[in-house]
């Protein structure tokens, strides 16, 4: 196995059981770690192919083309912290609002 | 396949398998501290530095931390969630997820991609990336700091006491 499918693999892992614990976890802020699994598995893949994949050798505007896979890292992981902040806030407003978190009890309630 | 690779693979699947499976919130906000630790040192192993330091900082510093305060303010640590609803829905996740991964794994194995002769590594360093973030990339680094500082105020405005 070449190191770029294994990179893949465990990141199709990673988003496997971060895509099952967001279905099948009751409560609002697993949930939300499930979906902050998922993004990290999908960073993994832009790291693999940033490391294993065809860069263009040479020229000024090769070098930023080369950096493109981390760069995109950089920007997903700060889209992610800002998602994680505003999320867990909107589950501490519904939490001081209906004083639970557990999704099975927060489903078909009326505001 | 390197057996540093391995062993953090397994670390990081490990976390993440019991942040998704633990019952107590802490424990499972503390596995997940040990996934994204472990998702750094991969990215360290694959040669990203800066990424690596990065994602220790934001998700193990910033992020486990913040969900960890959640749990506490929610009063969810305490509370022992019943394991799983009865409905049957549990199971159609664990199904769906199997399936995607089905599906990725096959994905993988028959794409070409992984039999292209591995390129040379690039030699990142920190001076190029600076570069790059500000030459061609200068537009997006000013439109995510303007959503950073839009989503912090809103998640205070959100977190906020109401007036009643």
């Amino acid at each position: 196995m070449t190191p770029l499918a294994g990179c893949l693999l465990v990141s199709s892992l990673l988003f496997a059981v971060g895509l099952a614990g967001a279905l099948t976890r009751r409560n609002t802020i697993l949930v939300l770690v499930g979906i902050e699994l998922m993004l990290n598995a999908a960073n993994l893949n832009f790291v693999a192919f940033w490391r294993f994949g065809p860069h263009s050798q040479g020229g000024p505007e090769s070098m930023t083309d080369s950096m493109t896979g981390m760069i995109f890292v950089l920007f997903a992981i700060a889209v992610a912290a800002a998602e994680a902040a505003v999320g867990l806030a909107l589950i501490l407003a519904v939490y001081r609002h209906a004083k639970t978190t557990d999704l099975s009890q927060l489903i078909g309630r009326r505001p | 396949m390197s057996t540093p690779f391995l062993i953090l693979a397994a670390v990081t699947l490990a976390g993440a398998w019991a942040a998704m499976t633990l019952r107590g919130l802490v424990h499972c906000a503390l596995a997940l501290a040990v996934a994204f630790a472990g998702i750094g040192a991969l990215y360290l192993n694959l040669g990203a530095q800066f990424l690596g330091l990065a994602q220790l900082l934001v998700y193990v510093g910033a992020i486990a931390v913040l969900i960890v305060f959640v749990i506490l303010l929610t009063r969810g640590g305490d509370v022992d969630s019943p394991r799983l609803s009865p409905a049957s829905w549990p199971a159609a996740g664990v199904a769906v997820a199997t399936a995607v991964f089905a599906v990725l794994g096959w994905a993988v194995f028959h794409s070409n991609a992984i039999l292209a002769p591995l390129a040379p590594a690039p030699q990142p360093n920190i001076r190029q990336l600076g570069v790059a973030l500000m030459d061609g990339y200068v537009l997006p680094l000013e439109v995510i700091g303007l959503m950073l500082t839009a989503a912090l105020i809103g998640a205070v405005v959100v977190a906020m006491k109401e007036k009643p």
